[in-house]
C-alpha cells in the first residue's frame, strides 16, 4: 500500500442532486494503486485540515478517480468551487478498503445511505448481476447515482425516508428480506444507525459484513491518532485509527 | 560561497538540519515514508509515551479553528516497552536524531519511563509537563514552578540522557518556569505546547471535542510562540527548540532569530506533508541569500527596539 500527494487535473465536474458534486481527476499512479473503499484527503484552500472523501470510482485503464461529495461546511464549499481544468490537491489512496473476493460464494449485498452511496458503486460494478444494491435517501430530490447503479447490472433497490420513491423507511427491512435468500457478504456505508442495523442484520443471518466508518481526521495517514474508533479484535478491546486501520472494519468488531 | 552549514547541536546531539517533526503529529516516523525518507528530517520527536499503554480520549478528538486546530488525543500510545522493542530499533537504523517524548500522571511514572529509556539509545528525552497531575486534582505539572521542578528533578535523577523539558504556554510568566527547570538540571527546553481552547457547535450546543476542551496549535499560535521563545531566550542559557505554528521557512527563521536553536513542526504537516523538507531547504536558501555561513549564526539575532 503506498500513497501519493500532489495536484491533479480535474477532467470533469458534474452537479448531482442538491449540493452534491461529482469530480473526475486524472491521476494514473493513484488510480493504479487504489482499492475499493479507500479515500482521499483533499486540500481546501484557506483551511488547515484536508477533507476526507471516499473514492467513488477508479478507472485503472484511463487512470482516473471519481469523487462524489456533498457541501456541508466551509471546506467542502471551497473545494466545490474548483472546476474542470483546475487542479485538485490530494493525498491518496488512503486507508484499508473492502475485502472483496473474486469468486464470492453467493450474491453480495451493498447497503448505502445518503452520501454513503457513492463509495459502494465500484462494488456493484465488480459483481454486476451477482449484487443487490440497497440505496437509501432522504427524499426523491436527494437521489444520486441511481442510473450509475442500474448500469452496473446490479439489482438496485431504492428507499426514501419519506416514501417519495421506492420503499418507505430505513434500509433494515429490505436488507432483512434480501438476506433471507442468503448472501456471501454485506458491505455498508452511511450514517452510524444504518451501519449498526446492517451489521446486526448480517450477524443474525450469519453473513460476513464490512462497514465503512467516518471520524474527524488530522493527518489522514495514521500518524496523529486523532481518528480513534474502538473495536473488539481477537477478544481484546483496541482503539484503532479510522484513517489507517479503516475506514472499513468488520461489522461485528466495531463498538458503535 | 560554499553551501551554508545547516546542521545544529542540541545538548551534544548533532542534527543535520534544524527541522524536527513535533511530538504527536508524526507518530513514530513510519507514516510519511511513502512520500520521503525520514532521514530528510533533522530529528523526530516521537508520539508522547507513557509507562503503561493508554487508550486516549473518546472522539471527536479534533476541531478546526481559524488558522489552526484543537486536539484532545489524550496521549493514546502503546506504552514505553512497545516503543523500546518495536519502534526504537527501526528508528535507530536511520540517520535521524530520535527524541523520545514522555508523559506521566505521577512523578513516579515520569521517573520510571525515563529510567527505561536511559538504557536505550534514544538521543534525547523530551519531557511533556503539560499533563495533569492526577494527585493534585488534575492541574497541569507545568503551570507551577514547584510542579515543573519536581518533574525535572525526578527525570534528571533517573537518566544521564540529555533531557529537554517541554514547556506549556498556559502560564502567566513562562520565564519563571524556564528558570526553574534550568536550575533542576535540564539540558534544553522546547516550547510551546498547545494553548487550551474550546469550540462549540451552535446547532447542537455541544462542544466539538468530546473532551470539551483541547489544545490549540497551528499558525494561529505562531506569534505567541515567537514571543515566548524570545522571552525564554532572554531568561536562561539552555538551548531552545522552538515550535508552535511554523508552516514555512520564513516562520522557522523568525523562530530562530527569536532564540530557537532548532524548530519542531507539527500541525502544518497535516495540511502539507512536505512542509518539513520545504522548511529545511528554505532555511538554507535564506542563509545563502544573506551570505550567512551557518544556521547557528542567526540564533537569537533579533535586533529588538531599545
Ligand atoms: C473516510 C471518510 C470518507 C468520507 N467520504 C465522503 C464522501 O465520499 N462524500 C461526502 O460527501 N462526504 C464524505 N465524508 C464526510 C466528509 O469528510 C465531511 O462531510 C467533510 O469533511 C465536511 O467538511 P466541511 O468543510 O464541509 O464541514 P465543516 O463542518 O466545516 O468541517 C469542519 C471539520 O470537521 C470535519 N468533519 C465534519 N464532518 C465530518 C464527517 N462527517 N466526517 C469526518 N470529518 C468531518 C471536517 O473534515 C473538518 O475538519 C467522508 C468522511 C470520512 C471520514
Ligand atoms: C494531534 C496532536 C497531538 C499532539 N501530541 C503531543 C504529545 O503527545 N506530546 C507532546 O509533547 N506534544 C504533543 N502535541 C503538541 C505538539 O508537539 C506541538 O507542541 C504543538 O502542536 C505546537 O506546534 P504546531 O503548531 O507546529 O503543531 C500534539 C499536537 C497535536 C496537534
Ligand atoms: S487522522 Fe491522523 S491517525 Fe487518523
Amino acid at each position: 500500500m503506498s500513497y501519493f500527494c500532489g495536484s491533479y487535473p480535474i477532467i470533469e465536474k458534474k452537479a448531482l442532486a442538491g449540493q452534491i458534486y461529482s469530480y473526475t481527476l486524472l491521476c494514473p499512479q493513484i488510480a493504479e494503486n487504489a482499492h475499493i473503499g479507500q479515500f482521499v484527503q483533499i486540500k481546501a484552500e484557506g483551511y488547515m485540515l484536508r477533507r476526507p472523501i471516499s473514492i467513488c470510482q477508479t478507472d485503472k485503464e484511463k487512470g482516473t478517480l471519481r469523487l462524489v461529495f456533498e457541501v456541508r461546511g466551509g471546506g467542502t464549499d471551497k473545494i466545490s468551487q474548483l472546476g474542470a481544468g483546475d487542479m485538485m490537491d490530494i493525498i491518496a489512496p488512503l486507508g484499508h478498503g473492502f475485502t472483496l473476493s473474486d469468486a464470492p460464494n453467493g450474491k453480495v449485498i451493498v447497503v448505502g445511505g445518503g452520501i454513503g452511496v457513492p463509495p459502494m458503486l465500484d462494488i456493484a460494478k465488480k459483481y454486476g448481476e451477482n449484487c443487490t444494491a440497497i440505496l437509501g435517501f432522504r427524499s426523491f430530490d436527494r437521489i444520486i447515482l441511481d442510473k450509475d447503479y442500474f448500469a452496473t447490472g446490479a439489482r438496485t433497490v431504492l428507499c426514501t425516508d419519506d416514501g417519495s420513491v421506492g420503499i418507505k423507511g430505513t434500509l433494515a427491512a429490505p436488507l432483512k428480506e434480501e438476506l433471507k435468500s442468503g448472501a456471501a457478504a454485506v458491505y455498508a456505508c452511511g450514517p452510524v444507525p444504518m451501519l449498526k442495523a446492517a451489521a446486526e442484520e448480517a450477524r443474525l443471518a450469519g453473513v460476513p459484513c464490512e462497514v465503512s466508518l467516518e471520524q474527524r481526521m488530522g493527518c489522514g495517514v495514521g500518524a496523529c491518532v486523532v481518528c480513534a474508533c474502538t473495536v473488539i479484535r481477537d477478544g481484546k478491546k483496541q482503539v484503532l485509527r479510522v484513517c489507517k486501520d479503516g475506514p472499513v472494519f468488520k461489522g461485528d468488531e466495531v463498538v458503535f | 560561497m560554499s553551501r551554508p552549514d545547516i546542521s545544529v547541536d542540541i545538548c551534544g546531539v548533532r542534527l543535520k538540519n534544524p527541522v524536527i517533526a513535533a511530538s504527536g503529529t508524526y507518530g513514530f516516523g513510519e507514516e510519511y515514508t511513502d512520500l520521503y525518507p525520514l532521514e530528510r528530517l533533522g530529528g523526530i520527536s516521537c508520539k508522547g509515551t507513557t509507562l503503561q499503554p493508554k487508550d486516549g480520549n473518546i472522539p471527536p478528538r479534533i476541531a478546526e479553528t481559524p488558522s489552526g486546530i484543537l486536539n484532545s488525543v489524550g496521549l493514546q500510545n502503546p506504552g514505553v516497552e512497545h516503543f523500546i522493542k518495536t519502534d526504537l530499533p527501526r528508528l535507530k537504523k536511520q540517520d535521524v536524531a530520535v527524541i523520545a517524548n514522555i508523559a506521566g500522571a505521577g512523578i513516579e511514572d515520569y521517573a520510571e519511563t525515563a529510567a527505561r529509556l536511559d538504557e536505550t539509545d534514544v538521543d534525547i528525552i523530551e519531557v511533556n509537563i503539560s499533563c495533569p497531575n492526577v494527585k493534585q486534582g488534575g492541574a497541569t505539572w507545568g503551570v507551577t514552578c514547584a510542579g515543573a521542578e519536581s518533574v525535572t528533578k525526578a527525570v534528571r535523577n533517573a537518566t544521564k540522557k540529555p533531557i529537554m523539558i517541554k514547556l506549556t504556554p498556559n502560564v502567566t510568566d513562562i520565564t519563571e518556569i524556564a528558570r526553574a527547570v534550568e536550575a533542576q538540571g535540564a539540558d534544553a527546553v522546547s516550547l510551546i505546547n498547545t494553548l487550551l481552547g474550546m469550540r462549540i457547535d451552535i446547532n447542537t450546543r455541544r462542544p466539538i471535542l468530546h473532551n470539551n476542551v483541547g489544545g490549540l496549535s497551528g499558525p494561529a499560535v505562531f506569534p505567541v510562540a515567537v514571543r515566548m521563545v524570545w522571552q525564554v531566550h532572554n531568561a536562561i542559557k539552555l538551548p531552545i527548540v522552538g515550535m508552535g505554528g511554523i508552516s514555512s521557512a520564513a516562520d522557522a527563521v523568525e523562530m530562530m532569530l527569536a532564540g530557537a536553536s532548532a524548530v519542531q513542526i507539527g500541525t502544518a504537516i497535516f495540511n502539507d506533508p512536505y512542509v518539513p523538507i520545504k522548511v529545511s531547504q528554505g532555511i538554507e536558501r535564506y542563509l545563502s541569500d544573506n551570505g550567512i555561513a551557518k544556521v547557528s549564526d542567526i540564533v537569537g539575532q533579533v535586533r529588538p527596539w531599545e
